[in-house]
Order: structure tokens, then sequence, then C-alpha cells
């Protein structure tokens, strides 16, 4: 489990994170979500003592980070890829980490097998492409066997097969009961990888809860209805739901699509299409995070090309 | 000339050419007034004297401005960029020693006559006035040591790709090999009269003995001469780096 | 396994799982002994045989020690391997501390293998002359490179963690051993004096080696004995480390 209250850090003028309060709880895949800029990486920092908060405390399974004795069998954490020396091969690099920690060599040996560099092991990691790299990084995180794990942004550079089998081991890691904290920027991965959901902006905590609670809270759904008896459908509809039109459809909110079906059928109308509209994460996100976006572009992408 | 406009935003555009070049400034100017200062009422300051700090730190630290401006571009891998750009590679290359030199000359200037300026204001009864050819190929003659030095710095840079290794080979040859090499008996000092940086400091500091500085070069080349020697070695090395740069992976 | 066997054990693979270090203590060791094996077979009297003159080039072996013990350090803040310490290491200061006790140890190796080396290839080359090692003078010249060594990597450590920067770091020890202290001589006046407290200059004073930068100028007495150099210079590279802990502890990684 990890726990931040009221967590504060500014560089400078900056203030990165501010405030932040929030719980990755365990057994669970907690996404951590937000646009460029909101925090993400500094708070992942704060919370593994790499930097220190000017305000607010961050613990793991109820003990700040630089109390941890051999903190890298509680937990692993990959913040950066390519925090490594590119002279060095990979089984060195491992090694090296393992042994601060007491790791056993064969653990390293057993974790290049899981992510598939035993064969590269001897190369160079400044020759290693970019989802080499990844999971390189995967593996350091989880050289001690950790409860608690970190991920920043791990799907970067892999692969479709790649980020499948990441999504598999994170899953399955949740599964045994581990904390696994990811932060990514791919809406679509992270809907399929979070069961919670933390989502920042501007250094403060914008939502926090379910991912499915997310989705369906903050994103317009519906039911869309085509019929050529809109005459019939709209007297039908009026006064007792809630519906707009568009693009020669209706769009009912607030019943299931039964009870409109129910009430076409009672006015005598046909219907051609009667279909509900999944809320989106991309969608429920962009809503969310409109506002505190720090990087968002002045022009829309049709006017870039003259 | 696009290529040379590119080259000098490159440069200008980080911090440490900055950096290197305030330094420069500061170790030659600072030495010179370190002397100035320091010398008895009674001795005199010669022009060479002023110009210590700048010929001994200050080369050096140009160097590690020009190699540098070469291997930070390999290491953040921004030389694909330039290769792509620029797929003959060589006048890019060229555009960069040519800017890093023409920067370094004008640090040179600034550094050579910043000294002796210095100098003049804090000792104006010393016989400073630069009257011979001598006392000008001193003051002013340290901005083209300074370039041709940044353009073989320019040249190792390319060679060596590192930061670390091209600053250590170019520190530790020009503080540190060239006098070494004097110590070995018998043909020691026979090569040293050829050692590119020994002959620099003929073309600045002619024949004539410093005075309170260190005793003056031994090459047996005319002060002019010297220079064309000088610039003729750092020019060979960028060729030859050239060559390498054009035929290895980016 | 404690801990401190733990962390020493990790510096080791790093130092030794990169090219540089290697390159470096090859260089370290070729260019002293090859110099000397080279001024002893060309010398005629200029260089007379003596124990202390087989220590002509150890400076050099010195000074690529302290490349290499400021590249080991400084380049960990490049390439953001020192951040991975300090996640897996979060107190910092046993970390640190580990990493100047295997450079350190490898200086002082080094040392040893140069200072006995220099003198193992003096004595090849001119079996005839007399290099037997009796005073004391004669057994600091040798025996001495190995603290000199030891000192020479601790303060280079101590640099690169304050500077942080491997070009920066480099630039400022080379310029410093090489050129910096040599040239504080021709400061007329106090230059003679600040030369004598220089911490390299010291070094040199311990091992015998305080004529060789070739000073031309008289120096008044030194104002410490051989062993107070050598407490002065460790002093100041100690300390140099300490500073770099203390400001790597604190600061955000």
């Amino acid at each position: 489990m990890i726990e931040a209250t009221a967590l504060t850090k500014a560089y400078g003028a900056t203030t990165a994170v501010n405030e932040l309060t929030f719980t990755a709880r365990s057994g669970r895949v907690t996404g951590f979500l937000g646009p460029n800029g909101a925090g993400k990486s500094t708070t992942m920092r704060l919370v593994v003592g790499l930097d220190s908060p000017d305000a607010g405390t961050v613990l793991v399974d109820g003990v700040p980070y630089r109390e941890l004795k051999d903190p890298l069998r509680t937990v692993g954490a990959m913040l950066d890829a390519t925090w490594r020396h590119p002279g060095r091969g990979g089984r060195d690099h491992l090694r090296w980490l393992a042994a601060t920690n007491g790791i056993p060599e064969q653990r390293v040996d057993q974790l290049l097998e899981l992510v598939g560099l035993k064969s590269v092991e001897k190369t160079r990691v400044g020759r290693y492409s970019l989802g080499m790299q990844q999971r390189l990084g995967i593996a350091a995180a989880l050289l001690g066997d950790p409860r608690v794990l970190l991920f920043d942004e791990p799907v970067n550079g892999l692969d479709p097969e790649g980020m499948a089998w990441i999504r598999q081991l994170l899953h399955s890691l949740a599964a045994e009961g581990r904390t696994v904290f990811v932060s990514s920027h791919l809406l679509p991965e992270m809907a399929q990888t979070a069961q919670d959901l933390v989502v920042i902006g501007r250094g403060r905590l914008i939502y926090q809860g379910t991912m499915d609670d997310f989705v369906a809270r903050t994103s317009r759904h519906g039911v869309r209805v085509r019929t050529p008896h809109a005459d019939e459908l709209r007297a039908a509809l009026t006064g007792q739901v809630e519906f707009t039109e568009e693009d020669g459809a209706f769009v009912v909110s607030g019943v299931d699509s039964d009870r409109i079906g129910q009430l076409a059928f009672d006015a005598g109308a046909t219907l051609h299409e009667l279909s509900p509209i999944a809320g989106s994460l991309e969608q429920a996100y962009l809503d969310l995070t409109r506002e505190a976006v720090e990087f968002s572009s002045a022009v829309s992408p049709s006017e870039v090309t003259p | 000339m696009n290529l040379l406009a590119v080259e000098r935003i490159k440069l200008f555009t980080t911090r440490s050419p900055w950096w290197c070049a305030l330094i420069t400034i500061a170790l030659s100017v600072g030495f010179a007034a370190i002397l100035a200062g320091a010398t008895e009422s009674t001795d005199s300051l010669t022009v060479s004297a002023t110009q210590f700090g700048g010929s001994q730190f200050g080369i050096a630290v140009v160097m590690v401005l020009a190699a540098l401006a070469v291997t930070t571009e390999y290491r953040f891998n921004t030389i694909r960029t330039t290769f792509q750009a620029v797929p003959h590679r060589s006048p890019a290359l060229v555009a960069k020693a040519v800017v890093v030199g023409l920067v370094s000359l004008i640090l040179g200037e600034i550094a050579g006559f910043g000294a002796w300026g210095l100098a003049v204001l804090m000792r104006p009864n010393d016989n400073l006035a630069l009257t011979t050819g001598q006392d000008w190929a001193n003051v002013a003659g340290l901005g083209l040591v300074f370039a041709f030095s940044a353009v073989l710095a320019v040249a190792v840079g390319i060679m060596i790709r590192h930061s670390a290794g091209a600053i250590a080979l170019l520190l530790i040859y020009t503080l540190a090999v060239e006098s070494l090499v004097q110590l070995i008996p018998k043909i020691g000092n026979h090569i040293h009269e050829w050692m590119p940086f020994n002959v620099a400091n003929k073309f600045l500091v002619g024949s004539t003995p410093a005075g309170n500085g260190p005793p003056p070069s031994d090459s047996p080349l005319s002060p002019g001469w010297a220079l064309a020697y000088f610039a003729g070695i750092s020019i060979v090395f960028l060729l030859v780096a050239l060559g390498v740069a054009k035929k290895r992976d980016a | 396994m404690t801990t401190t066997s733990n962390l020493l054990r990790a510096e080791r693979i790093k130092l030794f799982s990169t090219r540089a270090p290697w390159w470096c203590l090859a260089l370290a060791l070729a260019a002293p002994l090859g110099f000397t094996a080279l001024f002893f077979a060309l010398a005629g009297p200029e260089i007379p045989a003596t124990v202390g003159n087989t220590q002509l080039a150890s400076g050099n072996g010195r000074t690529v020690l302290l490349v290499l013990a400021v590249l080991a350090t400084a380049s960990e803040f490049g390439w953001g391997t020192m951040r991975l310490t300090f996640q897996a290491v979060p107190s910092r200061v046993p970390a640190l501390l580990a990493k100047v006790a295997v450079v350190g140890a490898v200086g002082a190796v080094l040392g040893l293998v140069v200072g006995f080396g220099s003198w193992g290839m003096a004595t090849l080359v001119q079996p005839d002359a007399d290099l037997a090692l009796h005073s004391g003078a004669e057994w600091r010249s040798v025996l001495g490179q190995s603290l000199v060594f030891l000192f020479t990597a601790v303060a280079g450590v101590g640099v690169a963690l304050l500077l942080r920067n491997v070009a920066f770091a480099l630039t400022v020890v080379l310029v410093w051993t090489q050129l910096l202290e040599g040239l504080v001589v021709f400061i007329p006046g106090a230059g003679r004096h600040i030369y004598q407290w220089m911490p390299f200059h010291a070094a040199d004073e311990f091992v015998g080696a305080g004529g060789f930068a070739g000073v031309p100028t008289q120096l008044p007495a030194a104002p410490l004995s051989p062993w107070g150099y050598l407490g002065y210079f460790a002093a100041i590279s100690v300390a140099l480390f300490v500073a770099g802990v203390f400001v790597t502890a604190r600061r955000d990684a």
C-alpha cells in the first residue's frame, strides 16, 4: 500500500506536487494518470525518497521509504529505464543493483529469463533497443520480489506483444496481493490494465477511485436511437425521458435501452438502431483534465497544414 | 552559409560554451591581475608575463569547450539529426570547426587584450607598451592560437566521440605530455622541439625569456613559421577526423 | 553477508564492469613503467640512477588514477545510476563510503604496483646501478606511492561528488594538478610560499618528488616534514570527500 498525505514539492517557483493525498491499495493495479507536467514523475520520486517533500508524507506499507532496510525487497520501482550506464552489460547492471540489497545472483538470472533478455545479457546496454531497455528496467524493479511496485510508463517503446505481456504481468503481480502503481499516457492501455485510478493535474488530485466508477461517472453516456418514425418517437419520449437529437438520431440519457424499446413499440415507431453509447476512458479523462493541461496545443490539428 | 548559422545556434544555445568562455576569460585576466598585483614595485612586468594565464589556462579551457561542442552531439545523438540533414557530413563538421574556431579566436582576443589591459591599468609605469612585433604576436596572437587549438580539439572530439576521453586526452597531452617528453634523455629535447603546443608557444613568446615566466620555447622555427606549423597540424587532424567521420556509422 | 560487504561488492561490480576503468588502469601502469624504462635506458649523467629517480614517472600514474576516480563517480550522475543507487540505499552515505573504499583500494594497489614496478623496471634496465632500498626516504619514495595514490583516489571521488559533471570535474582536476599548482610558483613574492601548501605538491614532497615538477626557482625551507606533508594531503583529500558526501546526502538525487 502507498499512502500519500498532503504531499507537496516545489522546484524553485514551480509547485510540481500540491497537497496530493491518495492511496494505492494492495492487490490492485492502480493507474496514475495525468497530463504532461502534472507531477506524476515527481510524485514517484517522492515515494522512493529520491527527492524530499516540502510538506506532507508518503508511506509505503506504513513506513517512509528511507526507513526501509533493504528497500528493494519491499519496493521495486522503475522510474526511468534510461538510468543505466551504456557501457555496462545488462547482466552486470542487474548484478550490482542486486548486490546492494543482498539479493542473490540466481535471482538476476531468473529475471533475465523472465523478461527475455538472457541472450543479450552480456551486450552493452547502450546497444539495447528501447523495448529491451524497458524490460531491463522492469527486471531491475522485480529483483527483490517486492510487495510494492511502481512503474513510470512501463510500456514505452514496447511492441503490442510486449504491452500485452506487461499487462498480464501487472495483473498477476496484483493478483498475488502486491501493490502495483503504474503511470501511463496510453489511455486504452490503462483502461485494460488498471483497476483503480488516481488522476492528477497541475500537481493536484483530480480523481481517486475505481476505473469503472471513473468511466461511468464522468463520461457522457446514453442510448442512441435511429428510427424512420421520428415524429412518433419524439412524441413518445417527450416528457418521459431526457433526450437530444443529433445527426438524425436521438440520444437518450438516463434510461436503459429496454425502457426506450418499450416506449417506441407502444408509439408504433420502428427502430433501426438502439445501441448504448459506452463511456470511454478517453472522453472521461479529457473532460476531467481539460482545465489542468499544462502544455496544450494552441492550434487545432486541422489548422496545422495550409 | 546556412551551415555556419546552424552551428552558431547550436553552440550558443547550451550552457557549457558560455561557462567555458567565462572561465577562460576569468583565468586569463585573473592570473594577469595576480601577477600584476604581486610583482614588486621595483620589478617590471613584461608583456608576455601578462599573457601567461591565457596561454596556459586559456588554451586548455578553450579546448574543452571545443571538444564538448562535438562530443555532446554524439552523446545526445543529435549528430544523427545533423548527418541526416547533411548526408555528406564533412560540410557540417567543417562548419562546426569554423564556428568554434572563430568563437575561440574572439575569446582569445578578449582574453589577451583583457589581461594586458588590466596589467597596464594596474602597473602604468612598467614598460608594457606593445612595441615589438613579438609583443603584438603575444597579445593579439593569443586568439589565433586559441582558434587552432580549438580546431584541433574539435578533430579529437570527432575521432573519440566520448566527452571524458576527449577531455582527458587533450588536457593530459597539452598540460603534461609535452613537458614530460623533455625529460627523456638524449632524444627528448629533439622531439620536444617539434611538438605542436611548444611550437605554438614559440609563435607567442619568441626567443626572449619572459623575465619571471617559464623558459621560452626551444623550437627552431621562427615565430611566423611556428604559427603555420601549428595551424597546419590542427588542419591535418581535422582532415583525418573528417575522413573517419565520413566512413563510420553515425 | 553484511550490508557493508554487500555494498562493497556492488561498487566493485560497478567499477570493473565498464571499459573506462580498465583502460585507465592499463595506462596508469604502462605510462610510468614505460617512461621509467625509457629514462633509465637512455639516461646519461642528467638522470643519475638513484632510487628517487625511479619514481620520476609515477606521477603520471597518479594523474590517470585521478581520472579513473573522477570518472567512476561523476559518470554515475551523468547516467542516472546514482539515483538507482540511492533507491537501493536511501541512507546514501554507506553507498558513498563503499565507493570511496573500493576506488581507494584500487588506488592503493595501483600505487604499490607502480611504485615497485617502476623501481623494478629501473633495476632491470640498469642492473649495475645501486638501487637497493636502504634509507627511510628511499622506502618512502617507492612504497609511499601506495598511500599517495590512495588519497588521490579519495580526492577524485570527493571532487566528483561536489561537481557532479564529468567534463567539469575532469577539467578542474587536470588543470589543477598539471598546470595550476606549477604556475602558482611564478606569482612574485608569495608564490613560492603558496606553492609549498599546494596539496599535490605536498604529495610529491612525501615521496621525495618535490623537485620533479621542474620548478626552476629556489624554494624556501619546507614547512612540513615528509610525513607531515602526507598528513596534510590526506586531510585535504578526506575533507573534499566529506564535503562531497555532505552535499550529496542532502540534495535531491
